[in-house]
């Protein structure tokens, strides 16, 4: 067992316990974090990668970086528009938004 | 497969104490019933990735951790929950299906992650990252990666400027 397999368990272990607040949570905030999580899992094996892998080099920690940018963007657009719908909907309950099934 | 042969250099003890701090903050802020303690758990466990990756030899990356994840997005987090109401936190009604088939579907995905990590071949030494590698990132991503680090910049606008514009308050038409 090598540290790289390590570090690639730990990214396992942080994805799926960020899976199942997606899955789980209903507060939206919670869900929006949750999915911040599983992006910081994938991170932790672009970096791990980047140093143990089969070809180390920075690119994965540039790859890791893009990651975190695109990763800011998310979190922006995604508690606006969460403050948008609890302006109309006065709640944020994932369960609760389901104007496109009725 | 299931030979755990590690032997106890400082780097594996500092990668466990920094795994379990992660692992903790984040099973923490999946069982928390108050919405702030779940962010600020989740808080710790990005600070606890960045230790990993100054481990892992990747410093301006945890850098970049620590102020984006823990200082901006956790902080957004908190200002989305001071701006949205939750009374109704702590007494959710229980959902023991939907729990159970999520937890089933996520230890059976974590079942086949960890099979494969087991099965695969890696590499066993390090490789020798460059020393300075802030200032190689940054030559690598004004030579090779520039095009992609302008559109990036680019949608950091556009996601900023329309965030900006749907969460501004609407005027009243009347």
């Amino acid at each position: 067992m090598t540290i790289l397999s390590s570090y690639l368990t730990l990214a396992a272990v942080l994805f799926c316990v960020g899976l199942y607040g997606v899955l789980t949570k209903r507060n939206a905030i919670i869900v929006l974090l949750s999915v911040e999580l599983m992006l910081n899992a994938v991170n932790l094996n672009l970096i791990a990668f980047s140093k143990y892998g089969v070809n180390p080099s920075l690119a994965g920690q540039i790859f890791t970086l893009f990651t975190i940018t695109v990763a800011a963007a998310e979190a922006a657009v995604g508690v606006a528009i969460l403050v948008v719908l609890y302006r109309s909907r006065a709640t944020v309950n994932v369960d609760e938004f389901d104007e496109l099934r009725r | 497969m299931f030979n755990f042969n590690i032997e106890f250099t400082g780097e594996f003890v500092a990668f466990f104490l920094l795994a379990v701090c992660a692992i903790v903050g984040a099973v923490l802020a999946i069982n928390f019933t108050k919405v702030v303690h779940m962010a600020l758990s989740l808080a710790f466990t990005f600070i606890s990735l960045a230790g990993l990756y100054v481990l892992l030899g990747a410093e301006f990356v945890a850098f970049v951790q620590v102020l984006l994840y823990v200082g901006a997005i956790t902080i957004l987090m908190i200002f989305g929950i001071m701006m949205t109401k939750h009374d109704g936190e702590g007494q959710e009604p229980a959902r023991p299906l939907l729990e159970t088939l999520a937890a089933i579907g996520c230890l059976c995905l974590f079942g086949i992650l960890f099979y494969g990590i087991r099965s695969a071949e890696f590499p066993a030494e390090a490789a020798s990252l460059p020393a300075d590698n802030t200032l190689e990132i940054g030559k690598l991503l004004f030579t090779q990666y520039a095009i992609p680090f302008e559109l990036v910049s680019v949608l950091l606008t556009v996601a900023f400027i329309g965030a900006v514009a749907l969460a501004k308050r609407e005027e009243d038409p009347q």
